[in-house]
């Protein structure tokens, strides 16, 4: 596949000379993608090395605490940012080439638009980009805000702009949109909205990629995950495959055993007092289970469950945290 | 197949001219509309020359022959085209980095020169309408006479006057703060214009502070905008290659910064 250089060092140097054959449509090329993408800000290294690829007709979650640079992906993915090393991709060219860009939507976490400006206002500007945007109606319409055309973007409360917001990331119809954060300050009924309006984008064969804080975000809706910490891809794979690699369960009940003891058991990892439960963390349910209604006879309200992507994410980020390579790697 | 999917692609990505165009039209539309709504940041800008021209060179100059109130047209015109390019520019493009807007436009696929082109367009308006009041002002209050081709020869100054001063301002934009950005314009405005001899005269300064005024932009506008009110300066292409010069170089310093960190 065609990739383009880029080095940050030298911007004079831009692929513009060299650019492989543009628009290339393969079935199987990526709409985008990172290859062994390196950024640093001054000592923090932002992003070491990741490799990222996006298809199409596909959500694709960007899970990790904050710093582990999601929002320094997204930014090399549309051009904001050079990386210091490493390729970078987006239609099969320079995101910084505005013919690039004309196939993306985008939503950041924080853009304060013109505050005087209508939303009808707003999102024809916007749509003045793009070669063949949506009319100002469809546009409205999927992202929610036909009533609010007439209304100035200052005058709406805070959900009501994140929908304007997403009514400008698909304005230009575009075959891939990035959405950063875009439910924050939502309330439910609008979060539920956009979640179909997402999943309607999917359906049209464009794909989406999500950054998110909210893991049940991820889980309703991606088709692949990737979780990030410390500049590195840690984890990539389905919702399923991602809550399989943590095979602890758990299990809460009423009992006169005490956390300590239990704790003593081999094939528990931990245990604690929940409120008036014992709580336990194991990856033998059942074996614990046994021994927990041998030892306590009058046991009550047991509960079993599979770790939710939550604790997947939870345990794999501090993974991430204790492992000595990154020591290493931030030395070097 | 793949020659149909090729076609598709290049039209979604190809923008024929016309459509291009129109993003550049929509830019300036929404920037002059914006700015309509917001009388709180234009009126200021246009009614402060206009005040301050009206108290200093008509009603205080009590030449009879409108010489001082002709003089001080072309400097309060220098005046007061100097700020819709700093603030216009300066305020709005720090509170606009600020605020993320930069950013997400960088994200869209919006030519960066629309966004420039829109706001230079309203500093132009703004500056033409500043020039046409105080034009108002001097014939109709201040008695003075002046030619169709002298009120010509000052609106056009006017109006592009206004450039070097927005690409001045869009350099203020990219290294200050938004909440900084109304005091560091300030900061530069006034001293500026007071010490190019816009509110008193060169000749009553200290030959040292006489001696600096060529480093100041206004100082060149200034005396083309004197020579268009009957005030002859000599040889204007010195004056007009400085503000070139000055108007190419800020501009290419902000453009460089906008492009590194938006």
């Amino acid at each position: 596949m065609d990739t383009v250089p880029v080095s940050a060092s030298s911007p004079s140097a831009s692929p513009h000379s060299a650019r492989p054959r543009s628009g290339r449509s393969d079935a199987d090329a990526p709409l985008a993608r990172l290859h062994n993408a390196y950024k640093r800000y001054g000592k923090v290294i932002a992003l070491d090395g990741i490799d990222l690829e996006l298809r199409a007709g596909e959500l694709l979650a960007l899970l990790g605490p904050n710093g582990a640079g999601k929002s320094t992906a997204i930014g090399l993915l549309l051009g904001l940012i050079r990386a210091d090393q490493g390729r970078v991709e987006l239609f099969g060219r320079d995101p910084q080439q505005l013919a690039a860009r004309r196939q993306v939507g985008v939503m950041l976490q924080n853009a304060e638009l013109p505050p005087t400006l209508r939303v009808g206002e707003l999102i024809r500007l916007t749509s003045s980009y793009y070669p063949a945007p949506r009319e100002l109606a469809e546009s409205a319409e999927l992202a929610g805000v036909s009533e609010l055309l007439q209304r100035p973007y200052e005058k709406l409360s805070g959900g009501q702009q994140r929908r304007v917001q997403f009514a400008l990331a698909i304005c230009g119809r575009p075959r891939l949109l990035f959405l950063d954060e875009p439910t924050v300050g939502m309330d439910i009924d609008s979060r539920r909205r956009l979640w179909a309006a997402m999943r309607q984008q999917i359906a049209e064969g464009n794909s989406v990629v999500l950054t998110t804080h909210y893991l049940e975000e991820a889980e309703a809706l991606a088709d692949r995950v990737c979780v990030m910490a410390q500049g590195r891809m840690i984890s990539e794979g389905s919702v399923d495959a991602l809550r399989d690699r943590v095979r602890l369960k758990r299990v809460r009940c009423i009992s006169r055993l005490t956390p300590e003891h239990v704790a003593s058991w081999p094939q528990v990892s931990q245990a604690r007092m929940d409120g008036d439960r014992l709580w336990i963390s194991t990856d033998a349910a059942e074996a614990t289970v046994r021994r927990l209604l041998d030892a306590d006879a009058t046991l009550s309200a047991l509960e079993v469950q599979q770790a939710g992507l939550a604790d997947a994410f939870t345990e794999l980020t501090a993974a991430a945290d204790a492992s000595p390579a990154n020591e290493q790697k931030e030395a070097a | 197949m793949n020659t149909m999917s090729n076609a598709m692609t290049a039209s979604l990505v190809d923008m024929p001219l016309s459509r291009q165009f129109g993003a550049y039209l929509a830019e300036t539309r929404c920037e002059i509309r914006r700015y309509l709504r917001m009388p709180s940041f234009l009126l200021p800008v246009l009614l402060f020359p206009a005040v301050f021209y009206l108290m200093f060179g008509v009603l205080m100059s009590s030449s009879s022959d409108g010489g001082v109130a002709r003089y001080l047209l072309g400097s309060y015109t220098t005046f007061g085209v100097m700020s819709p390019g700093l603030f216009g520019f300066g305020m709005s493009l720090a509170l606009e980095r600020d605020g993320g807007l930069i950013t997400l436009k960088r994200a869209l696929p919006m030519p960066p020169s629309a966004y420039l082109l829109g706001k230079l367009v309203m500093a132009m308006l703004a500056a033409a309408t500043v020039s046409v009041l105080l034009m108002a002002l001097a014939i109709g209050v201040g008695g003075v006479e002046l030619s169709a081709w002298q009120c010509l020869r000052l609106l056009v100054t006017g109006i592009l006057g206004v450039v070097p001063f927005c690409a001045m301002g869009m350099l203020i934009g990219t290294l200050v703060k938004g909440q900084a950005a109304p005091g560091v314009v300030n900061l530069i405005y006034l001293p500026m214009a007071f010490l190019s001899g816009l509110w008193i005269p060169l000749s009553m300064f200290p030959s040292f502070l006489q001696k600096a005024a060529p480093i100041w932009p206004s100082y060149h506008l200034n005396r083309i905008a004197l020579d268009s009110v009957g005030f002859e300066q000599g040889a204007l292409w010195p004056a007009l290659l400085v503000l070139v010069g000055i108007s190419v170089a800020m501009l290419g310093l902000a453009v460089r910064r906008l492009r590194r960190s938006g």
